[in-house]
């Protein structure tokens, strides 16, 4: 197969989108080594939380063994992912640590030490994928814990499920690699294209999808080369690999898509409103191993860089390895260190020490000197130059944004559609004034967020207290009701008319003893032949009784 | 000039009808705004204000007798909605703002006395006489109104842990001077 069978970006109009930077890539640093695999670390860290979504729910208990690839912790609900022990050993405890989070906070974690064995457990590969329904695969790809390895960790196989009236027209790859530093998809593509193409047709297939695309930045010729070539091996013409312009954000999904097809995804929209669905190459890779080797996503590749260590490269690190660890086995930090960051250096987190773990979305552990990415000066006021408007990839007025989310004003920041923002740091990095543009819209995020929490408690309490009042209205009026009923009751009983009436229940219960009497046959026994001295006796009685009886009525009438 | 007379006669009747007929068919129960305040309200129904709930604070607020800032638990952001609905002065928390916390019952001392279970203005509390009670934790609404009539003192309130998950972002740090100062 030549090149002429795929369509190469020549092949293929491509657009622009509106923004966007060209920056110094320092991608040099670290692209030209291969993949490593990291030594295996004494203790693995693993947060129930490396995705968006609820936290994983551990099955496993402290003191129980584990085998590599062994699931321990099961998603709960649908939002979620499963985890699993990256390599063979014990679970020593299950606590609150902390993990990678610009938080800082603590989070539970599942702690494994490793018995030095990396013993894999059951693993149960398919070849027969062609012929699987979507949803098994789905399945597959769910217990596998994938989730997107491009940063955000949505899990995959959500993404994967189009939902039954949805016709996905393109599965798009994303390849783009954009922001500087991080090359660790550029190094995938280089050693494991076969993979990243196999994890395509499978994802293909799941999707049903019409065709695929693979959008590739035109600074990783080696890697498009790779690609290239993988796909003329399998000779499958239906994969279109499409170089794109190297300009930062066009790793963005909507920002791909947009240069690929021309459209854009509607705002707060999701890419499958316009049947359009996108992954990551790594992603696609994880996918490709959890379905045709049955191995989970356990590891990652993670590109450990930038000025601050000795020996910058990639590394294949088993999730929840310490960066510690890895800056250790790239020849340590150099003294020059000033800041280390998660990601990369617009949208990465800074890490507050090394010992927290690397987790499914840590792409990149970027070592940063003083001055050696972006301006740090002091923050001055805006001068409304309006560059942010002029870089924003997704059409937005930042500096609008900004002033409402100082003043605070977060209906006016949501009318600027602060919720398109996806945080690229591009107007931060071009701020002549150092404002921290991005930290006002996180800012703003989360507190509508929060805001929105707090409402939806306010409702539920208000909800709960107006029930309590119905309620006690209720129990009040029923105590009422009872009360009237039995007063009315009481005030009817002593009557003239109940005398009567008790007088008559008596006559009837009477006669109703005699009838039964008669009906038995029963006699009044010793009512004959009786003593002229008996029948006196049983007289006097009788008049005693009848006086007993007019005294009795005379004292209740008193 | 009769006729016009007799035109505006007319035509003030039919108004008059029709606005009276809106009147009757478009009767407004209760005061929208008493709503729209109370809306804003945390309904922690802690009686924090002086009031007996939210909505009874809510209609002294629309009546204009009381103040907006009464409110510890809705805290700063209540304040500044209630002044931007009202377009009264926010003005600073009395008694300032509080931390957000959920009633905790220490179940080993608890002696089963159902007075916390009537007091509680949410029924968030599960339990009935003699038998232990314990705190329905997502419905709590933080409000103390079952701390002081607990005879062996075993509830607390306990301060809602941050969670990753819960985190908002800092304010970013106020080093620039306001830029409409001159």
């Amino acid at each position: 197969m030549t090149s002429a069978a795929h369509p190469t970006s020549s092949a293929r109009k491509l657009w622009h989108f509106h923004g966007g930077l060209h920056l110094p890539d320092h991608k040099a640093l670290s692209c030209e080594q291969a993949i490593a695999p990291a030594t295996l670390p004494k203790r693995l860290v693993l947060p129930l939380q490396q995705h968006i979504g609820a936290p994983a729910k551990p099955i496993v208990e402290v003191g129980d063994r584990v085998l590599k690839g062994q699931i321990i912790g099961q998603p709960d609900g649908f939002v979620s992912a499963a985890l699993h022990a990256p390599t063979s050993g014990t679970v020593v405890a299950i606590e609150e640590l902390p993990v990678p989070h610009p938080s800082g906070l603590n989070a539970p974690c599942i702690i494994i030490e490793s018995d030095g064995e990396d013993r894999w457990g059951e693993r149960q590969p398919h070849d027969n994928w062609a012929g699987l329904d979507p949803s098994e695969l789905r399945n597959i790809i769910r217990e596998a814990g994938i989730v997107g390895l491009g940063g955000a960790g949505f899990p995959s196989f959500i993404k994967l499920n189009p939902g039954a009236r949805t016709e996905v027209d393109t599965l798009i790859l994303n390849a783009a690699e954009c922001e500087p530093y991080i090359t660790c998809d550029d190094r995938l593509m280089r050693e494991r294209a076969d993979e990243v193409i196999a994890g395509a047709r499978i994802m293909r297939h799941a999707l049903h999808a019409r065709r695929v695309v693979i959008g590739i930045e035109d600074n990783k010729p080696q890697a498009h080369a790779a690609l290239g070539a993988a796909l003329a091996r399998i000779d499958r013409s239906d994969i279109e690999l499409v170089q794109v312009p190297t300009r930062y954000p066009t790793g963005g999904e909507k920002q791909l898509i947009k240069v690929l097809t021309g459209k854009e995804v509607p705002s707060q929209g999701l890419p499958i409103d316009i049947n359009i669905v996108c992954h990551n190459v790594a992603t696609a890779a994880a996918v490709h191993r959890a379905v045709e080797l049955g191995e989970p996503l356990i590891t990652r590749i993670v590109t450990v860089t930038g000025r601050g260590v000795a020996q910058p490269r990639n590394l294949e690190v088993l999730i929840g390895t310490p960066v510690d660890d890895l800056l250790q086995q790239c020849g340590g930090t150099t003294p020059m260190l000033s800041r280390l960051v998660l990601g990369g250096p617009l949208m990465g987190i800074t890490l507050a020490h090394r010992g927290l773990p690397v987790t499914k979305t840590g792409n990149c552990i970027l070592a940063l000197t003083p001055g050696e990415f972006g301006q740090h000066g002091p923050v001055r006021n805006c001068i409304r130059c309006g560059e942010c408007a002029r870089v924003c990839p997704a059409s937005l007025l930042p500096q609008q944004l900004y002033w409402h989310a100082r003043a605070k004003d977060f209906d006016k920041v949501q009318d600027y559609n602060l919720f398109d923002c996806i945080e690229c740091g591009c107007c931060t990095y071009v701020c002549p004034a150092n404002l921290p543009l991005v930290q006002y819209y996180r800012y703003a995020k989360t507190t509508i967020w929060s805001q929105a929490r707090d409402k939806k408690r306010a409702e539920l309490a208000r909800e709960r207290h107006d029930f309590r009042l119905e309620r006690q209205e209720r129990e009040k009026a029923e105590r009422a009701a009872k009360l009237a009923k039995k007063k009315a009751a009481l005030e009817e009983s002593p009557a003239a008319d109940s005398e009567e009436a008790k007088k008559a229940a008596i006559k009837a219960a009477m006669e109703r003893a005699k009838a039964k009497r008669e009906a038995a046959g029963v006699e009044p026994k010793n009512t004959e032949n009786l003593t002229a001295d008996q029948q006196r006796q049983i007289e006097e009685a009788e008049a005693r009784r009848a006086t007993e009886k007019k005294n009795e009525s005379a004292n209740e009438r008193e | 000039m009769l006729t016009a007379i007799l035109a505006l006669t007319l035509l003030a009747l039919a108004f008059g009808l029709l606005l009276g007929y809106a009147a009757v068919r478009f009767k407004v129960e209760s005061d929208p705004i008493v709503d729209k305040i109370d809306a804003i309200l945390p309904q922690t129904q802690c009686g924090q204000c002086g009031f007996a709930g939210c909505h009874p604070y809510a209609e002294a607020i629309a009546k204009g007798e009381v103040d907006i800032n009464l409110c510890p638990p809705g805290g700063e952001t209540v304040v500044l909605a209630l002044a931007d609905l009202l377009g009264r002065d926010a003005k600073p928390v009395e008694g300032g703002a509080k931390e957000k916390t959920v009633a905790h019952i220490d179940e080993q001392t608890c002696i089963g006395c159902t007075l916390c279970l009537q007091a509680c203005p949410v029924d968030a509390i599960l339990g009935a006489a003699k038998q232990m009670h314990t705190i329905i934790a997502d419905e709590c609404t933080g409000c103390e109104l079952c701390v002081e009539p607990c005879p062996v003192d075993c509830i607390s309130m306990i301060p809602i842990k941050v969670e990753p998950a819960t985190w908002t972002w800092p304010y970013p740090a106020a080093t620039t001077q306001p830029a409409n100062a001159s």
